[in-house]
């Protein structure tokens, strides 16, 4: 890893004096050794800052939206994507949200992240590859996942499993525990709406939100919905949760049946395939239809 | 603040023997905005509409609620009204206490009170109307027919015939369908062929009609009035312009190992074929597949002997595109497949077939020239054996799950056809017809069935065969029940028919996806009302005609063709059509430019353009949504996808949608 980061430098380095870009998107220490946060570097000399190493947490690509559209005299904003990241890269892009040739996109090597606890995070024991996406160069080759993998889905099933009363109490249970600190909305990629539904009195949504404590635990299923088919399991949502809700579980259970119904589909790792919620062809199932032949049989 | 009055139906005792409809009238009084409630006999007759009609001018109303049945059925009804009375039709709103209250429920208390909060829900949304104006737009002059059988052949015929352009697009080589392949027609026992060919002829000759044949619909965008379509013209291989139809090349051409279509697979077929001598056009077309050209690259025969220059490997499927203001389907039907019925030994025996391969034995066009044989040995069967409703009527038990629930409602009529025909062309030949109920309702159908039962001395038995068994000796045993005489019977037949139940041709539901039509669980075309319109589908423009809206006979068939043509001409008529003013609009200050609206639209409504944006004084430039509202049927897929809730659809906002949800609830 010290030497991802040295190589990490170097490159930013070159790419600040040459002007290439005008800054570049990377992490620095915050007040802790495993609290690292996001930064944007403009100059080679601050670039001694850099951090990376196993507690290199956050995702950069949610930072392009507004970086990548300063004038900057149409220079391009350099950005280091760890793997998992470039799907969240790949998804800004196919969603016009970030322009491809204004970013200088670095994919660099992982080997996994550790939490405060010196464990592994969940999202990284579920991790869905190390190879890179939509990457000018990489970094420190493709890493390797060195540990037992954990079943992506296994949460969900184990949630599938109980009865609708059961399962209802486990969700009131996990949500009740909410602040309402928007932080799981804040670091998602795929909530980058211009205003968010929960942010405008005009959608009727938000005044409804806040009125008792069921409607509460509502905004995370309807943000659950908002991103269905377009999130792309990058566990941000989990991570970042001061009060540790499961909200992944909710994501990946869309996932699960959007593979289940449309086949194996990746939000963000092609800019070409519409996302199957989106798109339609006459092959697709209809789960309502009563042709078992045609998925007519439920999934789930 | 809009002042609502609201309407209470009893729909004659349809509402009121169920609603307390008084209760209903009192309780809306005290919801936000109304200021005039009450209740009526029959709120579509002209005292109810004049109820309205005084209410306004007394009360000053600027929204009307009627509480009433499905505003599929009466909501242009009342919205003319309320436009009478000087109210803007589109701040009209019904409440369905009839279909979604009354007609469902058999508790009084429950039903009153569900009754209300329906009121209350279209009450809340009224509030949040506003008034619109509905667009115009004009109508394209041509329609499309879409299948040539004689249902299509039909329409087509009639709308022409009113001066209008018409294309029929058919998706096998020839016009003509399956009544082509027809010998005798009942009642009345004339030849197919006789009274369908003039017809074929007349379509092809008629200065107004443009044939597609191979061909088929690829995609539909538009709406009423303005469909456009694309239609792939497949490589026919031969130039249908110079071809003269002479048929050297079907003579020499060496691959003759393919199944006739048209003589369901009872004779072998060249690779480049006519499927039949009467076909239009009569022009060969190459099935590559069969083909030594294209299959091996040697061969090239049929070019070589083709005297006038016609054949030409190297055509290549053509997509054309055209306008259209109407569009009909006419996709006809096709037996269902019989592999699951093992019990008949279909499969096993020759001499088992289907009716329609019957029909092809006994024509004098077909593979045995008229001469009705044994297909396994060329012998002329002595005893013969109809089973009818096969996978016909398989409503529960085992039968459902290869059957079909309904009646197939023809093969009484030409089972009794085939008997007569079988005893007329072998008098010391025995014919058993095994039936469940024999239904015959139509003009001279019951005399049809008595004659063969009386006259020509068909043995007619209630009960169902249970097993066909090849014996290998060149017999069949029949083992069945006799219902009446309750009694086993064994019966050695020399050929059995099966009366196979008809089905939608299967190219009909990727049809009704293109058309955004509904189709019912056995995939034939819904009809807007089974019985008020049962020639046009719920989509506006789209017009059903023959089998692919239910099972019928050929006479059902022309009088549908002929009422649909009438729809078609009716809308064709008109110069311009009042659109749909309840069309979806992007709140561009919300749009986040990512795409998926245009993505779901289904009409193509949606586009996306970079421009600035203003936002409470702040100046963007974003890439944002824009709207054609000519193009816009308001689906709203649209605004469920957009995740900011930039899109909304006119009419049913999301507020709208919230308000009712909320007034249900409270």
């Amino acid at each position: 890893m010290q030497n991802v980061r040295e190589l990490m430098i170097k490159k930013a380095g070159e790419m600040l004096s040459s002007g290439e870009v005008y800054g570049v998107l990377a992490w620095e220490r915050g007040d802790f050794a495993c609290d690292q946060t996001p930064a944007l570097f403009t100059s080679p000399e601050s670039l001694s800052r850099l951090a990376y190493d196993e507690f290199t947490a956050p995702m950069l690509s949610k930072y392009l939206i507004n970086e990548a559209k300063k004038p900057n005299e149409g220079k391009k904003v350099m950005v280091f994507l760890k793997p998992c990241d470039t799907y969240n890269f790949g998804h800004l892009l196919s969603e016009h949200k970030v322009e491809r040739d204004r970013v200088y996109a670095v994919g660099v090597a992982c080997s996994g992240i550790f939490s405060r606890e010196k464990t592994l995070l969940e999202k990284c024991l579920a991790c869905k590859g190390m190879e890179f996406h939509h990457c000018d160069e990489v970094i420190g080759g493709e890493g390797k996942i060195t540990w037992d993998k954990l079943d992506r889905f296994a949460g969900v099933e184990m949630i599938e499993s109980m009865t609708p009363s059961e399962r209802f109490e486990f969700w009131r249970g996990e949500l009740s525990r909410c602040i309402r600190c928007n932080a799981c909305r804040n670091v998602c990629p795929v909530c980058s709406c211009v205003k968010c539904v929960f942010d405008n009195p005009g959608s009727g949504v938000m005044s409804k939100s806040n009125a008792d404590e069921f409607e509460e635990n509502m905004f995370h299923i309807i943000r659950a919905f908002h991103v269905a088919g377009r999130c792309t399991d990058c566990g941000e949502c989990s991570r970042v949760c001061p009060r540790n809700i499961p909200l992944h579980l909710l994501n990946r259970k869309f996932i699960k049946d959007v593979n289940a119904l449309f086949g194996p589909y990746q939000a963000g790792a092609s800019l070409d395939d519409a996302s199957p919620l989106t798109s339609y062809s006459v092959n697709d199932p209809e789960p309502g239809y009563k042709d078992k032949a045609k998925g007519g049989e439920r999934v789930a | 603040m809009t002042k609502i009055g609201v309407f209470v139906c009893w729909c004659g005792s349809n509402i009121a023997a169920t609603v307390d409809v008084d209760a209903v009238s009192e309780a809306i009084k005290a919801a936000p905005g109304v200021v005039f409630a009450t209740n009526y006999q029959y709120m579509c007759s002209e005292g109810g509409q004049a109820a309205i009609r005084s209410a306004v001018a007394e009360h000053g109303l600027t929204g009307v609620v009627v509480c009433s049945c499905s505003p599929r059925m009466h909501e242009a009804t009342f919205r003319k009204a309320a436009a009478g009375a000087g109210v803007n039709p589109y701040m009209v709103e019904i409440a369905n206490i009839r279909e979604q209250c009354s007609w469902i429920h058999k508790d009084k208390a429950e039903a009153t009170a569900k009754a209300i909060a329906l009121a209350r829900a279209a009450v809340a949304k009224l509030n949040l109307d506003r008034p619109l104006t509905a667009p115009e737009t004009p109508v394209t002059k041509r329609a499309l027919v879409i299948g040539g059988g004689i249902a299509g052949i039909q329409t087509a015929l009639d709308v022409a015939d009113a001066g209008y352009e018409v294309d029929v697009v058919e998706k096998s080589p020839t016009i003509g369908g399956k009544m082509a392949m027809l010998d005798k027609t009942f009642p009345t026992l004339d030849c197919a062929a006789c009274i369908l060919t003039p017809k074929m002829v007349d379509a092809a000759a008629h200065e107004k009609i443009t044939l597609y044949t191979y061909s088929e619909v690829e995609k539909v965008s538009g709406f009423v009035g303005n469909f456009t379509v694309d239609i792939k013209k497949r490589a026919r291989s031969v130039s249908v312009d110079r071809c003269t139809g002479c048929g050297v090349c079907s003579e020499k051409c060496p691959s003759k190992r393919a199944k006739s279509e048209f003589d369901q697979g009872l004779r072998e077929r060249s690779a480049i074929y006519i499927p039949f001598a009467q076909a239009i056009p009569n022009v060969p077309v190459i099935d590559r597949d069969t083909c030594l050209k294209f299959q091996t690259g040697k061969c090239g025969l049929c070019e070589k002997v083709c005297p006038s220059h016609a054949v030409d490997y190297s055509q290549e499927d053509e997509v054309i595109t055209k306008q259209y203001g109407a569009i009909v389907a006419a996709t006809g039907f096709k037996p269902i497949g019989l592999e699951r019925f093992d019990e008949y030994a279909y499969s096993r025996s020759p001499d088992v077939v289907t009716s329609l391969e019957f029909e092809r034995l006994c024509n004098a066009a077909g593979p045995t020239k008229g001469h009705l044989v044994r297909p396994s040995d060329g012998k002329e069967p002595k005893t013969v054996v109809f089973v009818q409703c096969v996978g016909s009527r398989e409503a529960s038990g085992i039968g459902a799950m290869k059957g079909k629930p309904y009646c197939s409602k023809i093969c009484c009529m030409y089972t009794a056809k085939h008997a007569m025909l079988l005893r007329e062309k072998y008098p010391d030949s025995e014919a058993y017809v095994f039936y469940i109920d024999v239904r015959t309702p139509g003009k001279n159908f019951d005399e049809f069935y008595r004659r063969a039962a009386e006259e020509y001395g068909v043995h007619y038995i209630k009960g169902m065969v249970g097993k066909v068994c090849d014996e290998g000796n060149g017999r069949l045993t029949v083992r069945a029940s006799d219902l009446i005489e309750n009694r086993q019977l064994l019966i050695d037949a020399d050929m059995v028919v099966l009366a196979a139940a008809v089905e939608p041709d299967p190219s009909a539901r990727a049809l009704a996806t293109l058309l955004t039509a509904s189709m019912d669980t056995n995939d034939f075309f819904t009809e807007a009302h089974p019985k008020l319109r049962p020639v046009e589908s719920p989509t506006a423009g789209v017009f059903l005609s023959g089998m692919c809206q239910g099972p019928k006979d050929i006479p059902d068939t022309v009088a549908q063709a002929g009422a649909a043509a009438a729809k078609v001409i009716g809308l064709l008529s008109k110069d311009r059509l009042v659109g749909n003013p309840c069309v979806a609009s992007c709140d561009e200050t919300l749009c986040n430019g990512c795409s998926a609206c245009e993505r779901v639209c289904p009409y193509g409504a949606i586009s996306y353009e970079t421009k600035t944006v203003v936002d409470r004084g702040a100046k963007d430039e974003r890439r944002v949504a824009s709207v054609n509202e000519a193009l816009c049927q308001g689906c709203g897929a649209c605004t469920v996808t957009c995740p900011s809730g930039a899109m909304d659809l006119r009419g049913f906002t999301g507020r709208q949608i919230m308000a009712e949800v909320d007034a249900i609830c409270r």
